[in-house]
């Protein structure tokens, strides 16, 4: 094996010295070595199945671990290695601190090196099911994937987890690598069960190419040459193997049609309009006919720009800007495509969702979905089940918990282009994110559109909202009260709404308690509950919101994401939030209903600000001093807010 | 123009993707230029993705007061050239403290002028997201960070708590106050950036060239006698040796390699050779093994 062309791993080094080039006389770079794009690829498996010292060891056979890294490294092997006098590998990779001293790895960690035949990117991640999330990261930008197996333990949960998640991510390449064989005296009849019992989960699971090997990452078998002491083995080694690899394999990447998500439409002056994104599949030509995936518009490309050149043709994966021969409607997250080969347009689809939050997934919660370039509100409809990552039995599910993996219904709030993630990786994922939190919270793969979706239209209706409010001569808005059990909610929210009758405009109120008594009395005090409640709510609202009126809606609704879906219901402009900030004390000293002496007796559960948190609104339009005012004079802040905004200047 | 290798055709259209994702989804984003190879690289690509409009975003430059004179020249000969808008933000409270690197030390004025001033800076003009050219090769904790790398509104990187990054799909969501360092570079390694410099003829700075250089020899280290600032002390003196730099920073904390390599061929030969790693020269890195992870924790770029 020639020495790697070069590679930069890096360690903070240590003390200075003065470096001459003296050079080295092996390390020449290659011809050719980076003629290929590179590997990417990933290493899985379970906790202390040793990751990290297979790829601290590729990179040390491979002659990459450079001097004042390899001084670093001894120095951190006497403080935190697990190797005894040896220099503990997985300390080149676990770069945090928290890293070193737990001896685990915790994130991601990108590695970077290449031998004279290929270039890889490594992406290390980490074992433990906590951070499984992390796992899946790594995964979803490799081509192939060596997933670990201690011969001494076989498969394990872990395993099975990311096998699952590298089937579901739509990895191709998985390398099986069954390691610490120096610890089960190579014997061949251990490697060949776990390669055999785990060939047989991949063939449930449909993973294409699967390669077995049995290595010892720490002493160097199989690693990067053949080892001398399993003999038996005939195969190739690992290294030997991500060498040769053959992406194409099989035959499974058959030409994929013309994708372009828009990235940025590009107006430098007014005689240049073009439409910058990169490809996301396909190829496009000057001159071909391009269609708006959702509007269905069309035009002929006139240029394909690149800041080098105009191109003819460009490929998957090129960051191009298109110039087209006419003027069409297009924005960022639309999708170009050829008019023979359109994608699906849909509002609801059903994905497998990997849940990557502490907080579950609740049906009816409004997320943030990402999908291409576009981002929209989203919620799940339905769990349809949950897999069981050893059986992949599916099971019944009300939620979803951290790194478990479900099939779920999606709805968006509008219709969408895409495509399956098993046709298309890049217009088929997407992600959740919170919408209170901003965190990541779920990875999805498109499986295909709900037939209700694309069958169930819109009935156009000849009388619009906006007749319906001018024939009452104001401006429909939804007054949305939020504040804890007590503040005086609905005592405002009465005073308002007795004000605006006076003054001739016409209105209606919803308020919490009395709404449970009818349209939600099948629902209870749970997180789950509660979120369907202000979901049915605000469709509520909504539609009396295009009867015209002005609504008033009355409702602790103490969870910031089911507010701001209401919010994302409605046009902007019309969901004015109004909190009636009262604290704790003076709300449980008020007591009107005695409901906080039985919350703090423990005779009821789930109360709002005693076992339940409350969140307050971080932009509510309206802000009232419940502790301080009395609901005369707030009712009167509202009313003045609401003339401010001309909501009923026609009236008066 | 000859076409790229397709290694760096990859490098080259991911890094686009991401400059202009950040300008289609952040309000107010901005480029830190520290005037060496990878912001130069950095510059170049961002000048392709918004061609043949200019990149929508202004370069600032966290200038601590002791780069090389060269380095500042060529900022703003870069800035006039492109016809770009360039900030320079001086921690002005630190060079009133007299903080320097010889008086408080590297750690210190490492802190003061680099960190703080950068804080400042952000502060000032309320960006909310920072494109660096930083890489993950270059350091331990850099290669665990995000291509996206959200931080509070204190500018602080929660290293345990990252966003998982799926597909090329960036979680941009901030609250008020929060920002995001955005690094296009993640996935390039040194080679990479100087094999796109040859292949792109991008200028750099002639630092990075060997030529006769006044330099002391200082605990094993070559530094570079840039201006009259530099005390010497009683054993030393000013020799003039061929050196070139490997990485650019403030000029006391910057080793000096020895080196022949006058072109960009050269650096590419002298590099494949070498035995060490490129930080190696950096003096604010070598305090402890952590330290870079710490001073990111802090908001270091």
């Amino acid at each position: 094996m020639a020495h790697g062309a070069l590679a930069l791993v890096d360690l903070a080094p240590g003390e200075p010295t003065r470096t001459v080039f003296a050079g080295r006389p092996a390390a020449t770079p290659v011809a050719g070595a980076r003629s290929l794009p590179a590997l990417r690829f990933l290493t899985c498996g379970s906790v202390d199945d040793g990751k990290s010292t297979l790829i601290g060891r590729l990179l040390h056979e491979q002659h990459l671990i450079l001097d004042d890294q390899l001084a670093a490294l001894e120095k951190d092997s006497a403080r935190h290695g697990t190797d005894g006098d040896n220099m503990d590998f997985a300390l080149l990779v676990d770069g945090l601190e928290a890293e070193r001293e737990q001896g685990i790895t915790i994130d991601v960690a990108y590695r970077y090196f290449a031998t004279a035949r290929r270039t890889f990117i490594v992406a290390d991640t980490p074992g433990h099911e906590q951070y499984t999330r992390n796992m899946a990261t790594g995964a979803s930008n490799a081509d192939c994937a060596i997933l670990l197996v201690d011969a001494r333990k076989g498969l394990l949960t872990q395993t099975f987890r990311h096998a699952n998640i590298l089937s579901l991510l739509g990895l191709r390449h998985v390398v099986l690598a069954v390691n610490k064989m120096d610890l089960v005296d190579f014997s061949q009849s251990a490697f060949e069960a776990i390669a055999g019992q785990f060939q047989a989960f991949a063939d449930r699971l449909g993973l294409a190419h699967v390669y077995a090997v049995p290595i010892s990452a720490r002493a160097g078998d199989n690693v990067s040459s053949p080892s001398a002491r399993m003999g038996w083995f005939k195969g190739a080694s690992l290294l030997h193997h991500l060498e040769t690899l053959d992406l194409e394999a099989g035959g499974a990447d058959l030409p994929k049609p013309f994708r372009l998500p828009v990235q940025w439409v590009n107006r430098p002056n007014l005689d240049f309009r073009g439409f910058s994104g990169t490809l996301a599949s396909g190829q496009v030509q000057v001159g071909d006919e391009i269609v708006v995936a959702n509007s269905g518009q069309t035009a002929n490309v006139s240029r394909i720009h690149t800041a080098n050149r105009d191109l003819a043709q460009a490929q998957a994966g090129d960051a191009i800007t298109l110039v087209l021969d006419r003027e069409v409607d297009i924005a960022r997250g639309d999708i170009l495509t050829h008019a023979t080969h359109r994608p699906q347009v849909a509002d609801q689809f059903s994905a497998n969702l990997i849940w990557m939050a502490q907080e579950k997934l609740l049906p009816g919660r409004s997320y943030w979905l990402k999908i291409g370039t576009r981002t929209l509100p989203a919620s799940v409809s339905e769990i349809k089940h949950r897999l069981d990552v050893n059986s992949l039995e599916p099971l019944a599910a009300k939620a979803l918990g951290m790194n478990e993996i479900g099939l779920c219904n999606i709805n968006l709030s509008q219709a969408i282009a895409f495509d399956a993630f098993a046709d298309n990786s890049q217009t088929g994922a997407f992600i959740l994110i919170d919408r209170t939190s901003h965190a990541t919270v779920a990875a999805g793969m498109i499986r295909h559109a709900l037939r209700r979706a694309t069958n169930v239209h819109r009935q156009p209706l000849s009388v619009s909202a906006a007749t319906r409010a001018a024939q009452k001569q104001q401006k429909p808005i939804i007054l949305w009260f939020t504040g804890l059990s007590g503040a005086g909610k609905s005592t405002v929210a009465n005073l308002v709404e007795a004000e605006l009758v006076a003054l001739g405009a016409h209105t209606t109120l919803l308020d919490g308690d009395n709404v449970r008594h009818g349209l939600n009395k099948n629902l209870g005090f749970t997180d789950a509950d509660r979120v369907e409640n202000i979901r049915r709510v605000g469709e509520v609202a909504k539609l009396m919101l295009d009867a015209g009126l002005i609504v008033l809606c009355s409702f602790i609704s103490p969870f910031r994401a089911d507010r701001e879906m209401v919010r994302a219901l409605v046009g902007e402009g019309e969901f004015i939030e109004v909190y009636v900030q009262a604290s704790i004390a003076a709300c449980i000293a008020r007591d009107p209903k005695g409901l906080y002496k039985k919350a703090l007796s423990g005779e009821i559960k789930n109360f709002t600000g005693v076992d339940q948190p409350y969140e307050a609104p971080e932009r509510a339009e309206i802000v009232l001093d419940a502790d301080h005012e009395s609901p005369q004079v707030l009712a009167q802040v509202v009313v003045q807010e609401i003339r401010k905004r001309g909501l009923i200047e026609r009236i008066e | 123009m000859p076409t790229l290798p397709p290694n760096l055709r990859q490098l080259e259209a991911e890094a686009i993707f991401i400059l202009r994702e950040v300008v289609a989804e952040f309000s107010n984003p901005v480029m830190l230029y520290s005037i060496g190879k990878d912001s130069s690289v950095m510059l170049h690509l961002a000048m392709k993705a918004f061609a043949p409009g200019k990149p929508p975003f202004a370069l600032l430059h966290v200038d601590t007061t002791w780069k090389f004179r060269e380095m500042i020249e060529f900022r703003d000969a870069t800035a006039a050239r492109l016809g770009l808008k360039l900030l320079v933000h001086v921690n002005e409270e630190g060079l009133a403290r007299g903080v320097s690197p010889f008086a408080s030390g590297s750690a210190v004025h490492t802190h003061v002028m680099k960190t703080e001033g950068l804080r400042q800076a952000l502060d000032l003009y309320k960006f909310d997201a920072a494109f660096g050219g930083a890489r993950r090769d270059e350091e331990k904790s850099r290669a665990k960070e995000r291509i996206f790398s959200h931080r509070s509104a204190a500018h602080a990187w929660d290293p345990r708590n990252q966003r998982p990054e799926l597909w090329r799909l960036f979680n941009t969501r901030l609250h008020r106050g929060e920002s995001m360092r955005v690094f296009p570079l993640s996935n390039w390694t040194e080679k990479d950036v100087w094999d796109y410099i040859l292949a792109e003829n991008i200028p750099v700075p002639d630092l990075y060239f060997a030529k006769p250089r006044p330099v002391v020899e200082r605990d094993g280290t070559l530094i570079m006698v840039d201006d009259a600032r530099m005390p010497l002390l009683p054993d030393e003196r000013v020799q003039l040796r061929k050196v070139r730099f490997r990485t650019l920073g403030c000029y006391p904390l910057t080793g000096a390699i020895e080196s022949d390599a006058e072109n960009l061929e050269e650096i590419i030969a002298e590099m494949a050779a070498s035995t060490t790693s490129e930080r190696q020269g950096r003096l604010i890195d070598a305090d402890q093994s952590g330290s870079m992870e710490k001073k990111k924790r802090e908001g270091y770029f």
